[in-house]
């Protein structure tokens, strides 16, 4: 029914004290999460909300409350260091939803991840729900429903457009993973797209790229070789122009690379579907399936 | 966050990083002052002027000049670039008016090297480049001749290792024993720099190697990572907000994202994937976007009204596109901004607003009680649409 998290996940919270992951928390507590543990310094032995147990380390909570995911809301200057806590602590899956992690920071990230059975999704990321099963972030529970089709996606907001046309078309999400907007960081496409592959409750996938880096056009050589189920894209940027950020971090055309046309050609070369435009990623997906 | 040449020299100076002797002028004056003090300390009648701005093809722009008669010649080169539009192949065809100069010692050039540290995202880890093509575009190099660049990547455990600075040097032909020891010494320094002040890029076109023998970086481009930008209260004294879109500078105090773009669509969209997506549909229907904006997840009412005055203050804005689709952020609260921002400036251009998720329904009463001319779309091409259209009934009119 999903890729890695589900009813049974259970999550711990970085920074849940803060403004941030404190509204978040209480979002997916109220979408019915098991929040099992909140970890903030200083904290250990309070109650968040009265109700999640608060700890000063992840790895406290991972042994006092068997969490197993990590949900990461601690502000840049301290994020690195938490996702790094909780790959130490044994988390089978971190989701770092914070912005602005300096790059340099992740690079180390990256390389303490190596040879780590721990998964990374983000940072600069809306997290990974499992439609009426688990939600870990900050997506708009509400416009998504349980079912078959599996969305992945740089961006935040246009994933909250697929879904919101996928639910409109009656068609339901397996599981949907927000990989995040910086140039370094946990799983990219292939990582989500070989999950998706092997799951046998998605029958289709929805994948959201952006301007900037080769991503996209690796995801697309391994979907040519490897993709056993239909795949519609879309690719976001074609209007931007040459060496501006737009907004992530990692959304800039250097160097006359990572161009929209560029993964577009790329893409459906490998047999993906590329929606013309936002509107339309529902529909086309829709018309692989029928 | 990029700087100018003359700052990323006095940058590489502070790690031990040779560069040619020179000094920044931002008058003929002053140019002539430093030509006159850089002749008296070299003893060589020969200084370069060069303007600085936040492009490179600076040379073959006409941007880059050689003075051989002393101070004088130097002060009538400053004032011939000084206040020219220089166009070249990487600012546009506007061009970017110069403003500041710097007055460079003339060196004997033998050879004419590349190197650069630049993060690769695909690798995830920061590579070291270097061609013997110097001085050139390097994306011919890289596209004509992609054999003469020759790239390692350096593990942060290792660090730039010195057998991966020598296996460089030998690529580049400095494995003679005078230049080997510099160059692995220059490297060292460089890679140093790099993580300590956080950059996306160095890149030295040309690193030279002079008559003498001596390895110089004879030019100097470095970018910073805007996201390291808290640990570093010293950027804010180097960033040149003459070589920065004024809006886009107002944007990133208040907190929001914006690019400045060529067309008369002004956009407020929640989210920069979302926010390219609505640039893109603007474009697919025929309409141009003036302005990509990312108002954020966490905008406060305060927030979206600043970006509304923004787009509403542009000149060249003929209608404006609201797209929101709220997860985290709120409707309501994108209507209150764009009715109070409304309400304080006057609208006197079509409004488009699309409206999807958190307090949706809110949000679209307070536009409709507003009293404001507001059209109401029910998706992102159905706005999109419309937008255009209200703009050309506007043209027409």
């Amino acid at each position: 029914m999903s890729i890695l998290v589900n009813k049974d996940t259970r999550v711990v919270i970085q920074g849940i004290t803060g403004e941030y992951g404190s509204q978040h928390a209480r979002a997916c507590i109220a979408y019915g999460t098991k929040v099992v543990a909140g970890v903030t310094p200083g904290r250990s032995g309070q109650k968040f909300d009265d109700k999640v147990p608060m700890f000063d380390t992840v790895e406290q909570a991972v042994r006092n409350e068997g969490a197993d995911v990590s949900c990461i809301f601690v502000p840049p200057a301290g994020a690195a260091d938490a996702i790094a806590e909780a790959i130490d602590a044994g988390c089978r899956l971190v989701v770092c939803i914070t912005e602005g992690i300096p790059v340099l920071d992740m690079l180390k990230v990256r390389r303490y991840l190596e040879g780590k059975p721990t998964r990374l999704i983000g940072p600069n990321c809306p997290g990974i729900i499992t439609p009426g099963e688990c939600k870990i972030g900050i997506m708009p529970g509400s416009v998504h429903k349980p079912g078959h089709i599996g969305v992945l996606s740089k961006s935040g907001t246009l994933t909250y457009e697929a879904v919101g046309q996928l639910t409109a078309l009656g068609i339901g999400q397996s599981s949907c993973i927000g990989i995040g907007g910086d140039p370094v960081g946990g799983m990219d496409f292939i990582d989500v797209l070989e999950l998706f592959n092997n799951d046998p409750d998605t029958h289709g996938v929805i994948m959201i790229g952006e301007i900037g880096g080769a991503a996209e056009q690796k995801a697309a050589a391994w979907i040519k070789a490897n993709m056993k189920k239909p795949v519609a894209a879309l690719i976001a940027g074609r209007a931007a122009p040459p060496g501006k950020r737009m907004g992530h971090a990692g959304a800039i055309i250097s160097g006359g690379k990572g161009t929209a046309a560029e993964k577009i050609a790329a893409l459906e070369e490998a047999g993906v579907a590329v929606a013309p435009t936002p509107a339309d990623m529902g529909a086309t997906l829709a018309r692989l399936l029928a | 966050m990029k700087i100018h040449e003359y700052q990323a020299k006095q940058i590489f100076a502070r790690y031990g990083i040779p560069v040619p002797k020179g000094e920044p002028a931002f008058t003929v004056d002053e140019a002539e002052a430093a030509a006159k003090r850089l002749i008296e300390a070299t003893k060589i009648p020969v200084v370069v002027v060069k303007a600085q701005i936040h492009a490179g093809g600076r040379g073959k722009g006409g941007g880059v000049k050689v003075a051989k008669g002393g101070a004088s010649e130097a002060r009538e080169l400053a004032g011939k670039i000084l206040g020219m539009q220089l166009v070249t192949v990487q600012t546009g065809p506007v061009g970017q008016k110069v403003r500041r100069l710097y007055v460079e010692q003339g060196l004997d050039i033998d050879r004419e090297l590349y190197l650069a540290l630049l993060v690769d995202r695909d690798r995830r880890r920061i590579a070291i480049m270097g061609s013997r093509e110097g001085g050139m575009d390097i994306e011919k190099v890289a596209h004509d001749t992609p054999e003469k660049i020759h790239t390692l990547h350096i593990d942060p455990v290792l660090g730039l290792a010195p057998f991966q600075a020598r296996k460089l040097a030998y690529d580049l032909g400095l494995g003679a024993k005078e230049t080997l020891k510099q160059f692995v010494s220059l490297v060292d320094k460089l890679y140093k720099c790099f993580l300590a002040e956080d950059c996306s890029l160095i890149e030295i076109n040309p690193l030279i190697v002079t008559k003498n023998g001596e390895i110089v970086a004879l030019d100097g481009k470095m970018t910073m990572d805007d996201n390291a930008e808290l640990r570093h209260p010293e950027w804010a004294q180097l960033r040149d907000i003459d070589e920065e879109d004024p809006t886009e500078l107002e944007a990133k105090r208040v907190g929001i994202s914006y690019v400045s773009l060529d067309g008369d669509i002004g956009c407020l969209v929640n989210g920069a994937g979302l926010a390219m997506g609505t640039m893109d549909i603007i474009l697919h229907y025929g309409g141009k976007p003036a302005n990509f904006l990312d108002v954020g997840g966490g905008a406060s009412t305060e927030q979206v009204k600043k970006a509304f005055q923004m787009i509403l203050t542009s000149e060249k804005v003929k209608g404006i596109f609201v797209n929101i689709f709220g997860g985290i952020m709120r409707c309501d609260i994108v209507a209150s901004g764009v009715v109070a921002a409304a309400k304080e400036l006057g609208l006197d251009v079509p409004l488009v607003v699309r409206l999807e998720g958190t307090n949706v329904e809110l949000g679209r009463k307070i536009l409709d009680e507003s009293g404001l001319s507001v059209e109401s779309a029910s998706s992102m091409a159905d706005g999109a649409q419309k937008i255009i259209a209200a703009v050309k009934r506007g043209a027409a009119a």
